[in-house]
């Protein structure tokens, strides 16, 4: 845990929790609304919504990224939703037909533009470079406290903080009527809630911090983060607060783990190059998820006897 | 352009034919088992499918190499994506049946844990010296522009299999797409069934990995069916145009990315597809946008056109400026607003139906005649010229006089 560590790794697996949390917030909502496969959708329209914002811009330059990938995200949703009512087709379906058709989009638009000069390609947005993240100018725990090597943090940990932060802070201020439209919406309705405007805000919180944590991680991570976290929790307990705790547990010990395993992992077995520390990060959450299937407390529907349907 | 006219009849060299007719072949084999996912609602699962081919691919190239072979071989690499797509839909099925987790919960959870130890193994492959692991990643994104005889040969035969079994399983698929308990029921092995569909999706999902990536053969499971479903309501029917609708999809894409060498197969194949997706969407009979504001748009107007003729026969005034415009361009008043003769006598002609149903309500308690009634129906349409001179005969009876204005305030 020495000097080396600050400077490779602490970075890297703070941006991972951040992200990890972020996305799993929204998450459990997602989950208990049956949305789950929102995050699906959402991290493939991200890469169209870059690459526009690419071609409008010219940059590569956080913001616009951001922005574009932001506002994919919401016509994506808003699409889904016109083919829904428009068609009268199930929702799944509808999902199906707008992102997939938005990401070979966005891959088309990819292979015309004259993108390949820049750091910008699919496999780059599918994994991310979380291991790129470092902080060169550590030179050990003691520089937490220097101002000049903080300044030079990678720019995504502070955008991940900040937003993970937002996420936290709204899920707070919003707690009840989002708790109670999301498991009772006839009750919610009576009470005089915008329950079609909270579902709509769930879902551009989600878009906020699946871009955030995509320009980081990559997309594989925040579809994981999004489903796995809460789907264990969910198991774990059956009260809301309890598994909101839960999820951030599970979300930040994946993140962790993932980090560690990807980069320490194949040194104990003798090979001397790190694997995919997003890859992994997803691999830890489904391994917990798998073990919250087999033996957590709550894991069949309520009412029913175990070992009965 | 030319060179797309060259490239759609397939005289563009042999290897852009080659996979023309295996891009064709694939649409129509995705598209046809994909509707069976799509008319169980579970058009998602095909995601979970598809995502969990990688760490197959994977697995299959580092066992191939440790073994001493060329990690290339693609029967081994289709071999190996097939049993881990098996498993990944197993768990999903697993997860939704043995927990609460809903299926979409499940779907999410097994394509991103899937993926990514698929990533993982891929970051693995990468710093193996020997096996030649370059254009392992085109399974992400598809490559046709290696493709080998060979591909083609397993693109044809496979898919040509997967339509084989559609065929042959269509009506209990059918049925238990539409209505499970019933085939239940019927003596039908529903669990089965859905094994045998999740199989041919899966098959598909393989055959399809060299020619347009794990991720975008999503599209042409689900997007073929639900395009279809603008067409028609016959299962059987959605069925082999949504086939259609693939194959289409899958020839003038290959053609397309023939003609302009930059532009990607699989991305343009699904491109295509939603292209006829919007078409359909919007411009469908029956089902599409454009016929849905067509009738609306009809029926407003048959609704003032009769609003404006009773009130006529009431002679009140109109007042409505949609009404006033509909009676003006049929010629039914004049443009100061009195009636023409031709409106006069539709009026009365209205105004005396309008009765006609009243009595027809009192003298038929038979729901399924009069529920009929709806204002706009004619009622020539539901009772015979008998049963119509019936009616007025009673409706001379109770009301001696039988001008305009008597009933017409029940009317």
């Amino acid at each position: 845990m020495g000097a080396e560590f600050v400077q490779f790794s602490l970075t890297p697996i703070l941006i991972g929790v951040f992200s990890a949390i972020a996305c799993a917030l929204p998450g459990n909502f997602l989950v208990l609304r049956r949305q789950a496969l929102i995050g699906d959708a959402i991290s493939h329209v991200v890469l169209p919504g870059i690459v526009v914002a690419f071609l409008l811009t010219g940059t590569v330059a956080a913001l616009p990224m951001l922005f574009g990938a932001a506002g994919a995200a919401v016509f994506a949703v808003i699409l889904i939703e016109a083919i829904k009512r428009l068609g009268r087709i199930e929702p799944g379906a509808a999902m199906g037909v707008t992102f997939t058709a938005l990401f070979a989009a966005g891959v088309l638009l990819l292979e015309q533009s004259d993108t390949s000069t820049v750091h910008l390609d699919v496999e780059h947005a599918l994994m991310g470079n979380l291991e790129s993240l470092i902080w060169f100018k550590a030179q050990g725990w003691h520089s937490l406290l220097d101002p000049v090597a903080l300044a030079a943090l990678p720019p995504e940990l502070t955008r991940i903080a900040v937003v993970c932060a937002l996420v936290a802070v709204l899920t707070l201020v919003f707690w009840r009527p989002l708790k109670i439209s999301t498991f009772d919406e006839g009750f919610a309705q009576a009470l005089g809630l915008p329950v079609g405007l909270i579902g709509f805000a769930l879902v551009v919180v989600a878009a906020i911090a699946a871009v955030a944590a995509f320009d980081a991680v990559g997309s594989i991570i925040v579809i994981a983060m999004f489903i796995c976290p809460p789907a264990a929790a969910r198991l774990m307990t059956n009260r809301l607060e309890v598994q909101v705790a839960w999820s951030v547990a599970f979300a930040t010990l994946s993140a962790v783990l993932g980090y560690v395993f990807a980069g320490y992992g194949p040194l104990w077995f003798g090979a001397d190059n790190a694997v995919s520390a997003a890859g992994m990060i997803a691999t830890v959450s489904g391994v917990i998820l798998g073990l919250a299937c087999l033996f957590a407390p709550h894991r069949t529907r309520i009412g029913v006897p175990q070992g009965q349907e | 352009m030319s060179a797309l006219v060259d490239a759609l009849l397939l005289n563009a060299g042999y290897n852009a034919a080659l996979v023309g007719i295996g891009a064709a072949l694939l649409g129509f084999a995705a598209g046809a088992s994909g509707t069976f996912l799509f008319l169980r609602k579970r058009a998602l699962v095909s995601d979970a499918v598809a995502h969990a081919t990688l760490p197959g691919v994977g697995l299959a190239f580092i066992l191939m190499v440790l073994l001493g072979g060329d990690g290339r071989n693609l029967v081994g690499l289709l071999a190996g994506s097939a049993v881990s797509a098996w498993i990944g839909l197993l768990l999903v099925e697993a997860m939704a049946r043995r927990t609460r987790l809903s299926e979409d919960a499940a779907i999410g959870a097994v394509l991103s844990v899937f993926f990514g130890a698929g990533i993982v193994l891929l970051t693995v492959i990468q710093t193996m010296s020997q096996g030649r692991q370059a254009g392992l990643e085109s399974f992400l994104l598809g490559s046709t522009a290696g493709m080998l005889f060979q591909d083609a040969v397993v693109i044809a035969v496979g898919g040509s299999l997967a339509v084989l079994v559609t065929w042959l399983l269509r009506r209990p698929m059918t049925l238990v797409a539409f209505d499970a308990e019933f085939a239940a029921a019927n003596g039908y092995d529903v669990r089965r069934l859905d094994l045998a569909m999740m199989g041919l999706v899966m098959s598909v999902t393989v055959i399809g990995l060299k020619l347009v990536g794990l991720i975008l053969i999503v599209a042409m499971l689900i997007i073929p069916a639900v395009t279809a479903r603008f067409w028609s309501e016959k299962s059987e029917r959605i069925i082999w145009s949504a086939g259609l609708v693939g194959a289409v999809s899958g020839y003038v894409g290959a053609a397309i990315s023939a003609s302009a060498p930059s532009v990607p197969t699989g991305p343009i194949i699904v491109l295509v597809c939603a292209g006829l997706f919007l078409l359909s969407l919007f411009f469908a009979p029956a089902r599409g946008v454009a016929a849905a504001v067509l009738r609306r748009w009809r029926f407003q107007r048959q609704v003032h056109r009769r609003q404006g003729l009773l009130a006529m026969a009431r002679d009140e005034a109109i007042h409505d400026p949609l009404t006033l415009k509909v009676l003006r361009r049929e010629g039914l008043i004049r443009p100061d607003g009195v009636a023409t003769d031709t409106g006069r006598a539709q009026a009365a002609k209205i105004a005396r139906d309008e009765r006609r149903w009243d009595i027809a309500r009192e003298v038929h308690q038979d729901a399924g005649l009069t529920g009929r009634y709806d204002g706009l129906t004619p009622i020539e349409t539901v009772f015979t010229p008998d049963e119509i001179a019936d009616f007025d005969r009673r409706l001379a009876r109770p009301v001696p006089v039988a001008g305009s204005g008597a009933r017409g305030g029940a009317a």
